[in-house]
């Protein structure tokens, strides 16, 4: 008899990582829906770029590397960032800086590293800062949904914005924004930010065209929707036993009790929890960014705690910093923290005492 | 002659301050946005470390072991100041331009590293020949940085060369593009960080390919660890 040796893992799951990717791809299918029914075309022509830039990039790249391209194109990964990247941007953006976007993601903050595995940050939101740094104007230019200036572009004339700059009846993005009386159409983050800085209060602000004021208070018109088409998304992530609840429960958790204290201590000032989670990118941010499994901390009680300070983060950085959004850098921050997390939070091992508490300073 | 080949290679390739030492990378990151900043401060530099390899070697006889660092101190500071009241008095803008960088020259390592590792312990010539050295691996490095910066940036190459040169420079800035929307961050502090790790990984793929090829002689593969005898 033939007894053969092997080292663990003696029980392997019955998913690779090709496998893994393509669930958080489909589960990401109601969520990009979502934004072509509000947004238009553009997120579907960004995909395309993004995917394939970043497949080129990374095909490229392995070859420079001497790796074996196919298996590493196989596993799905640039893909996912590349489409990541794709919804998180302006669906209007210019087409070379989506491009420029998917090819650093992969040979910056992916490639340089080691590939797959060995990258320290999230590389969607590396690239996604990279733009946000560099460009700040054109990615910050989101065209108002539809059902607050009648309808978003055809499919035309949204091909055309990407790659021209202008509309076939040579409208740029900008005249696109400004409302029949000559006010510019913001993103509801962008709205309460300015809004507040100007001296208004919270409430006024939410009587704005910007928010629907029916069904929630606080929810964005179009921008609400794509958050529960997300938040849809990775409740099947959860389900499908792709990600554990750690890391999104306790991001919005955090979230959540963040902005009611600030909101509780000067409502005026503060916007409240319903506001932060359902308008740009919370919900997307806690199931499919956060949760990706190299970047993030990989104990569950170190989930949490990356998790806890995204949303801790997102909410600081919202209200005192100077971009609308905060995800990204919530994200970026805590991924550096990840090591640290890791090594504080180990498990015990099974049949042994609890680690000893490491030496303080002293 | 070949004591000053050595140093050449020593200064510009083998042990650059900036690639290999990883000194003065304060100043280094911060002023390299432009072409121009990057020539000026990397000439600064150089003259401090040509006027300081050479009083230290001149007075390597006479000053005490035990209170060496702080005459090198003084000696480089004289330099530093010296430099910074002639860029005050000729070349002005750029002398703004390159604020409080200056000043700190005084603090660049590079600078007390080479009159510390070398100056004190050799005669004037190879001293003074080593700061030069030492001084255009710096400015190299300074100008191939503000050089990327610049172009990804702005587009522009050699702008503000009349800071430095003078009138007769007023056009040399040449256009490769213009852009509604600048590439900041080659601009902003990330870029000079990214930029300095690219130059840094180039320089060392290119050692990596000499050694590559000068290691002809193939060695036999052979087992590190025999277990067993099958």
């Amino acid at each position: 008899m033939k007894l053969s040796l092997s080292s663990s893992p003696h029980l392997r799951r019955k998913r690779d990582t090709g496998q893994v990717m393509r669930m958080v791809i489909y589960a990401m299918v109601p969520g990009i829906a979502a934004q072509c029914y509000v947004f238009g075309w553009g997120v579907l022509i960004q995909a395309c770029l993004a995917v394939a830039a970043a497949v080129v990039c990374e095909g490229l790249i392995l070859t420079l590397r001497k790796k074996n391209v196919e298996r590493a194109l196989s596993d799905y990964s640039a893909i996912l960032t590349a489409l990541l990247l794709a919804v998180s941007i302006p669906p209007t953006l210019p087409w070379w800086m989506t491009i420029l976007g998917a090819v650093f993601a992969i040979a910056v903050a992916k490639q340089v590293y080691g590939g797959l595995g060995f990258n320290m940050f999230n590389p969607a939101m590396i690239a996604y800062v990279m733009l946000l740094v560099s460009f700040p104007a054109a990615m910050t230019m989101w065209l108002p949904p539809a059902g607050l200036l009648g309808g978003a572009p055809g499919f035309i004339d949204t091909v055309s914005l990407i790659f021209t700059g202008f509309t076939q009846n040579g409208y740029d993005v900008t005249q696109l924004r400004t409302l029949v009386d000559g006010v510019t159409a913001a993103t509801p983050l962008d709205a309460v930010k300015t809004g507040l800085t100007q001296g208004k209060t919270y409430s006024e602000l939410l009587a704005t065209p910007t928010f629907t004021t029916p069904v929630i208070d606080a929810m964005g018109k179009g921008w609400g929707l794509v958050s529960l088409a997300y938040l849809a998304g990775g409740l099947l992530l959860i389900r499908t036993r792709i990600i554990t609840w750690h890391i999104p429960g306790s991001l919005i958790l955090s979230v959540a009790i963040v902005s009611l204290a600030l909101h509780l201590a000067d409502g005026d000032h503060y916007a409240s929890p319903v506001f932060h989670l359902l308008n740009g990118a919370v919900l997307i941010g806690a199931f499919f960014i956060a949760t990706d499994p190299v970047s993030a901390s990989t104990t569950p009680r170190g989930r949490i705690i990356f998790g806890a300070a995204i949303g801790f983060w997102i909410v600081i950085i919202r209200t005192f910093g100077g971009y609308p959004d905060a995800v990204a850098f919530g994200v970026i921050i805590m991924n550096m923290a990840v090591p640290l997390i890791d090594y504080y939070t180990r498990p015990r091992t099974y049949g042994r005492a609890a680690p000893r508490k490491p030496q303080g300073g002293r | 002659m070949s004591e000053y080949k050595a140093l050449t290679l020593q200064g510009v390739w083998n042990n650059n301050p900036a690639l290999v030492q990883l000194l003065g990378l304060c100043p280094l990151l911060a002023v390299t946005a432009t072409f121009i900043n990057g020539l000026g401060l990397g000439l600064a530099t150089t003259l401090v470390l040509i006027g300081s390899n050479v009083t230290v070697s001149l007075v390597r006889n006479i000053v005490r072991n035990e209170i060496r660092i702080p005459v090198f101190v003084m000696i480089i500071a004289g330099f530093v100041t010296i430099i910074q009241l002639l860029m005050n008095a000729f070349t002005y803008e750029l002398y703004l331009a390159l604020g409080i960088f200056i000043p700190l020259i005084v603090t660049n390592c590079a600078i007390i590293g080479r009159a510390e590792a070398y100056a004190s312990k050799n005669p004037v010539g190879p001293a003074a020949f080593d700061g030069l050295m030492m001084g255009v691996g710096f400015t190299l490095v300074l100008v191939i940085l503000g050089g990327m910066r610049e172009i990804l940036g702005s587009g522009t190459l050699l702008a503000g060369a009349d800071r430095l040169f003078g009138p007769i420079a007023d056009n040399w800035t040449l256009t490769l593009f213009t852009t509604e929307n600048p590439f900041l961050l080659a601009i902003l502090p990330p870029g000079a960080f990214l930029g300095m790790g690219l130059l840094i990984a180039i320089k060392n793929g290119i050692d990596a390919r000499i050694a590559a090829k000068r290691a002809t002689v193939k060695q036999k593969a052979t087992r590190a660890r025999v277990t067993a005898e099958t």
